[in-house]
């Protein structure tokens, strides 16, 4: 395999009894980018990222992280990665010391160096003067900053993080992804993060959209909000599906329901804002012009948002019909 | 793998199992309701059914003149290892819960790491325990000599091997620690209520001495009996010699220490 893609993917299908959770996804991450891998919850996420940190093997396909194959090469795979769970892996009752001491010891560092290595890192994550302090009285953010420095503390080459923001505010969010790019710049990281954020994703070199378990696009950010171009009207109306059908009727453009709103995709959509006013004005209670976001890929990709799937998903239905 | 492949792997897993290891008895001297638990439960029972059993008391396989408290001061000691061994595993649960344990998986180290760490834990906290418990065996008018010391060192670390690696093959799989209780109130203090700890074998019932002839437990209890009169036989009783006992104890030990080893190894 190229050494230029630190992770690939080909053709990787998981089912868990019945459920297929992934189907023949094929991908690359290149070298020192970061990737995050966007979908919704119960979208596959999650359990492509058990299978490249090798917690489960994959039902089939193959994988390699940094080379190595996924469930041949295990070991040098593990060693290879950096590891930031959802939830917690972080022991309460220890010290932020303490707990990096243990991570390097899984990992056979010790002795002078590996107190070195964590004294730094703790630094580094403006956590240096809580050290010595329990981790059960961290706050969130201080929890993830830690959680990275963990992740970091063996000098992986792939960082790989599920969801690492969950639970954080905007600000610590944004400090997190801060991180990661003062990393890269640092250290030439390679990192995918799993996300359902927009604002998270909009943040990585590429973007992987995960649907229903199938890979539905990868890009750059930009790259992906070119493909659907021009801009995005969205209409606040008290009857969206009846706005819907007059708006096909007068203009025959189709439309579409976005959580409660109406949605028109168009090259010049701030030149028919005019039109739409003067025939529904009366209707209206307001009506924006947008770029479009990561969001409205997800929505021209898939045919439904990325947060409440199945109330746009009945929508969606409606409307079409 | 290479000779200094294999080398180095074997010394990552100590260090990861040492590692481990001493997490577990550093968060037990921050829980202090686990040390009352473990201790504190035993001699209750002890002091209690002491008190209330000493004067009807009449063991038919126990040895002339020896009082209830001095009877069931061995089978109290070997409680305190079953109780420390019972909470030192129900941390393996707590562990996969808080999330602990997923960092751990996915570590360049093999899962005999965490087998190793967690019974060398339990063991060791279980074996501290008991030394301590050994300081009121005057109170059950026993002398504490040199030998007693050392013998029961010894047996405590087998028995408290054993029961921490069983502990550890319950709790492995499970989800929940309320899961672990029912197995503790349905199989682990049944366990030790028919191993002769409070009654002998001779004074059960038929069926029930069957039961606990084939216990393995019954031989632990034998053993830290041997043990704690530092090998005299005077007052041991009707129970199984001291070499079948530590036969069947080191037996029982090895052969959960590899179910443990088994169990981790097997994937989700």
């Amino acid at each position: 395999m190229p050494p230029e893609s630190a992770i690939e993917i080909a053709s990787v299908s998981h089912s868990y009894g019945d459920r297929r959770a992934l189907d023949k996804v094929s991908m690359q991450v290149p070298s020192g980018r970061i990737c995050g891998l966007l979908g919704p919850n119960g979208g596959g996420k999650t359990t492509l990222f058990k299978i490249l940190t090798t917690l489960i093997a994959p039902t089939s396909g193959t994988a390699y992280v940094g080379g190595c194959h996924i469930v041949e090469r295990q070991r040098e795979v593990r060693r290879k990665i950096g590891v930031v769970f959802q939830t917690s892996s972080l022991d309460r009752h220890l010290t932020a010391t303490e707990n990096l001491i243990h991570q390097g010891h899984l990992y056979g560092l010790r002795g002078k160096e590996l107190q070195r290595r964590a004294a730094l890192l703790l630094e580094l994550f403006g956590l240096g003067d809580r050290s010595h302090d329990r981790v059960a009285i961290f706050s969130g953010g201080m929890q993830r900053r830690l959680e990275l420095a963990k992740a970091l503390l063996h000098q992986p080459e792939i960082l790989i993080l599920d969801e690492p923001s969950t639970g954080l505010d905007p600000a610590a969010r944004r400090t997190l992804m801060d991180h990661l790019h003062e990393l890269r710049e640092e250290s030439g990281i390679t990192t995918l993060i799993t996300t359902h954020l927009m604002e998270e994703a909009d943040r990585c070199d590429l973007v992987a959209i995960l649907d229903n378990g199938r890979l539905v696009g990868m890009d750059s950010p930009t790259a992906l909000k070119r493909t659907i171009g021009g801009e995005v009207l969205t209409i606040s109306t008290a009857n969206p599906i009846k706005l819907v059908e007059q708006i096909k009727d007068r203009f025959e453009i189709t439309a579409s329901i976005v959580d409660g709103q109406v949605r028109i995709e168009r090259e010049q959509g701030h030149a028919m804002v005019g039109d739409i006013m003067d025939a529904f004005g009366e209707k209206i209670e307001s009506i924006t012009v947008g770029k479009p976001t990561l969001e409205d890929v997800f929505f021209s990709l898939t045919g439904h948002q990325l947060g409440n799937k199945s109330t746009v998903g009945l929508a969606q239905a409606e409307t079409m019909r | 793998m290479s000779k200094t492949s294999a080398k180095a792997s074997i010394s990552t897993t100590l260090l990861a199992g040492i590692s481990l290891w001493r997490r577990d008895v550093i968060r037990f001297l921050r829980q202090r309701s686990r040390v009352v638990g473990a201790l504190g439960t035993p001699i209750i029972f002890w002091v209690l059914l002491g008190s209330g059993l000493g004067k009807s008391f009449r063991a038919s396989g126990g040895a002339d003149g020896v009082s209830y408290s001095e009877y069931s001061f061995p089978g109290t000691v070997i409680l305190i290892v079953l109780f420390t061994a019972i909470f030192a595993t129900i941390s393996i649960i707590e562990d996969r819960r808080e999330g602990f344990l997923q960092g751990v998986l996915v570590a360049p180290v093999g899962r005999s790491a965490i087998v190793f760490g967690k019974i060398l834990g339990s063991s060791t906290l279980a074996v501290a325990q008991a030394l301590l418990f050994m300081v009121a065996m005057p109170l059950a008018g026993m002398t504490i000599t040199l030998s007693a010391v050392f013998l029961s060192f010894a047996t405590l670390i087998i028995v408290s091997v054993g029961l921490s690696a069983l502990g550890f093959v319950i709790a492995w799989r499970m989800q929940s620690t309320q899961g672990f209780h029912a197995i503790m109130n349905l199989f682990l203090i049944p366990m030790w209520l028919l191993s002769g700890a409070i009654f002998p074998v001779s004074g059960a019932a038929g069926w029930l001495g069957w039961i606990m002839k084939v216990n393995p437990l019954t031989y632990g209890v034998a053993a830290m009996r041997y043990a704690l009169y530092g090998g005299s036989v005077d007052r041991i009783g009707d129970v199984p010699s001291w070499s079948v006992s530590l036969a069947v104890t080191s037996g029982f030990a090895v052969a959960m220490v590899t179910l443990s080893a088994w169990v981790v190894d097997r994937r989700n």
